[in-house]
């Protein structure tokens, strides 16, 4: 025991106990004994999730790969999309019911992912503004993105018990981090020359913010929300751990009988989706130059139906 | 012209700018214990950007800062709008002290009343040229009719007609500034301040658009403070020119002034190379008639060629070359002066004529 341990000077760690860990602990207890005070907020989000992925889910297949296959067109042009047609079809075609498991799997990423967006956005425009804020918030930021998901798993399935509640909760903490810290750069690289010519022709701070800062920084932003985006994939397999369904139980139930083609199946659904994500987000940070100039309606399927429109009129 | 012309729009009072973390101390010290720069960067760690300017801008007056990179200028124009704080010191724009005012009417000053031009150009390369070029009243919330009139206003003002939809990276380096003078003249302001505008275009297109802002500034008759490190352009464009040094203004006056009186050995190094052809004028380096009467011969005096005061030695020297004789000054038919060969080639070297008052060899 620590009492017993006398002191030693080339030692001296031994002998002193904090008891960090039990007083931890006993927070815990006391946010347990209190839980019900979350009930609300937890059949809230419950509702929110469960209604995204039963839209997700009652969509036939055929349509919804057309329609993501569709704004992986207007997002990022004709060979993208052609891209992501196979990589559906590849999806769909792993095994009979990878396509189900699969929008569920989108319908927690895309939930998780909007959170992310609600909040990270805010906090990033804010540590790009003020060198303090960005000083307080970084270690936060490196704790979430480096502590074990096993250390947060558990206090938070003790509060809010399993489900996808928990699930959303374990990925926002895991994927938030660069979306926040690519929005602090993005704000940050804007060229202060812009920024003070707004302000000499009269722009209140927040013109400048909404007409100057966030459009230039969008490429830098969207490229965080990339990120945040893959990072919320690669949570998919940790967060079934706490009863979430779709491709990651499909992974930790292969894994727990040694069901080698079923991990694969899981595996390769979630790189899958991965890559049609990730192309579709990467499309959409094209700087204006490398669109030619157009505006998105300009483009893609949404430009050719302006276009039949225009000349039938 | 009328007295209401002729006042102040913008004027300077004691400027002051120290950049640095203890600024307000050494700004107490300089005042108290009048502290040199040195000694302020010593004892307070600070930076003087700008050193006591005090300068008053006519209205309709080109008033040029011309100083080396590091000078000083463009902390002391950013003044003029409060994109800087001064120290110490204030500005006054007809009569407002602009240090003074909350920040809507700043915002309001700065949005209707003075334009801005950088030497980055600082356009936005999200929007169009058009766009970039009402948005000072955009964010004014102007009616969409009144930017879409301005816009091909300003646009055609600067020979942009027809690039209106494009932006910013697709336009050369000339055309993006021309932009950014279409910006600045857009809402009509009464002032313009020009930071080196021209200064990052290669010689060509600068000596063009000089001609193009020259043009503009004589239709539109603003009052401008033009920022400038080339004396040659200071010289071309200003009415008046102010020479800064290290934070100071060391010299305020009419280009012949800065070039005929230099201050001290830094102006006159500078205007050395400067031709005086177009700056000098008759008045400056004539001999008063009466003085020359008493020491010269003044036979056939009618033969003499006749220049006006304010003629500039380029027009002395085509008058000389047809003659052998003096050139007569004369100021409305009353015979002011007498400008001989020796005191023209003098004028012309920049040197005073030593002998003028001795009789003149010929």
């Amino acid at each position: 025991m620590a009492g017993e341990t006398t002191f030693s000077l080339l030692d001296p760690f031994r002998s002193i106990d904090l008891d960090i860990d039990g007083r931890t602990d006993g927070i815990k207890q006391w946010a347990i004994a209190n839980r019900t005070a979350l009930q609300p907020i937890k059949s809230f989000f419950d509702g929110l999730i469960g209604w995204i992925e039963n839209l997700m889910q009652s969509i036939p297949p055929t349509v919804m790969l057309l329609l993501i296959v569709l704004v992986a067109w207007q997002a990022a042009g004709g060979r993208v999309a052609l891209v992501v047609a196979v990589a559906l079809v590849a999806l769909g075609l792993l095994s009979p019911d990878a396509w189900s498991l699969a929008m569920t799997t989108l319908a927690i990423v895309n939930a998780a992912v909007a959170l992310c967006v609600i909040i990270g956005l805010p906090l990033g425009v804010l540590a790009g503004k003020s060198d303090r804020f960005e000083a307080a918030v970084r270690p936060f930021l490196d704790t979430m993105q480096t502590i074990p998901a096993f250390v947060y798993l558990v206090p938070v399935v003790m509060l809010l018990g399993i489900g996808n509640v928990s699930g959303v909760i374990v990925t926002i903490i895991f994927a938030l981090p660069p979306l926040v810290r690519l929005t602090s750069l993005g704000i940050r690289s804007v060229n202060p020359g812009v920024v003070e010519a707004a302000r000499a022709f009269g722009a209140t701070p927040r013109q400048i913010l909404f007409k100057v800062e966030l459009p230039l920084a969008t490429p830098t932003i969207l490229a965080g929300l990339n990120q945040t985006i893959m990072l919320s994939l690669s949570m998919v397999v940790i967060a079934s751990m706490i009863s979430v369904k779709g491709l990651g139980n499909e992974v930790l139930r292969a894994m727990g009988r040694l069901d080698a083609g079923k991990a694969i199946v899981g595996g390769l659904g979630i790189v899958i989706l991965a890559i049609v994500l990730d192309r579709v987000t990467q499309g959409l940070g094209r700087s204006g130059r490398a669109r030619n100039h157009r505006h998105w309606w300009q483009e893609g399927p949404v430009g050719l139906v302006m276009r039949l429109f225009h000349k039938s009129a | 012209m009328t007295k209401s012309a002729r006042e102040d729009v913008i004027r300077c009072e004691g400027i002051w700018k120290i950049f640095g973390r203890r600024s307000r101390q050494a700004m107490e010290a300089v005042r108290s214990e009048g502290l040199s720069k040195t000694a302020i960067r010593e004892q307070f760690d600070c930076v003087v950007g700008v050193q006591d300017a005090s300068f008053s801008v006519k209205r309709g007056e080109i008033f040029c800062i011309m100083g080396l990179s590091g000078s000083g200028k463009s902390t002391l124009i950013r003044h003029i709008n409060r994109l800087i704080e001064p120290t110490s010191g204030s500005v006054f724009i007809e009569g407002q002290n602009v240090n003074e005012m909350n920040a809507r009417d700043l915002r309001a000053l700065r949005a209707q009343r003075i334009g801005m031009v950088f030497q980055s150009m600082a356009l936005m390369p999200h929007r169009t040229v058009r766009d970039n070029v009402v948005f000072s009243l955009e964010v004014r919330g102007r009616p969409e009719e009144e930017r879409a009139r301005v816009a091909a206003q300003a646009i055609e003002a600067v020979d942009l007609t027809g690039w209106e939809s494009k932006y910013p990276d697709e336009l050369s380096g000339g055309m993006q500034q021309r932009v950014g003078l279409a910006r600045a003249i857009a809402a009509d302001p009464t002032i313009l301040l020009m930071d080196e505008p021209f200064s990052a275009l290669d010689p060509l297109i600068r000596k063009q658009l000089q001609t193009t802002f020259m043009a503009l500034s004589a239709e539109l008759h603003k009052t401008t403070v033009f920022i400038t490190h080339d004396l040659d352009e200071a010289i071309r464009i200003g009415d008046r020119i102010a020479i800064m040094k290290d934070g100071v203004l060391v010299q305020i006056g009419t280009p012949e002034e800065i070039v005929t009186e230099p201050a001290d050995d830094y102006v006159a190094d500078f205007v050395a190379g400067i031709s005086k052809l177009d700056l000098v004028s008759a008045a400056r380096i004539m001999q008063p008639f009466e003085q020359y009467r008493r020491t010269r011969p003044t036979d056939g005096i009618e033969a003499w060629p006749v220049a006006r005061p304010d003629d500039k030695l380029n027009r002395l020297v085509d008058l000389a070359v047809g003659t052998d004789h003096p050139i007569l000054v004369k100021d409305a038919d009353k015979v002011v002066g007498v400008v001989g060969k020796r005191a023209l080639l003098r004028g012309i070297q920049g040197r005073e004529d030593a002998t003028a008052c001795q009789a003149e060899a010929v």
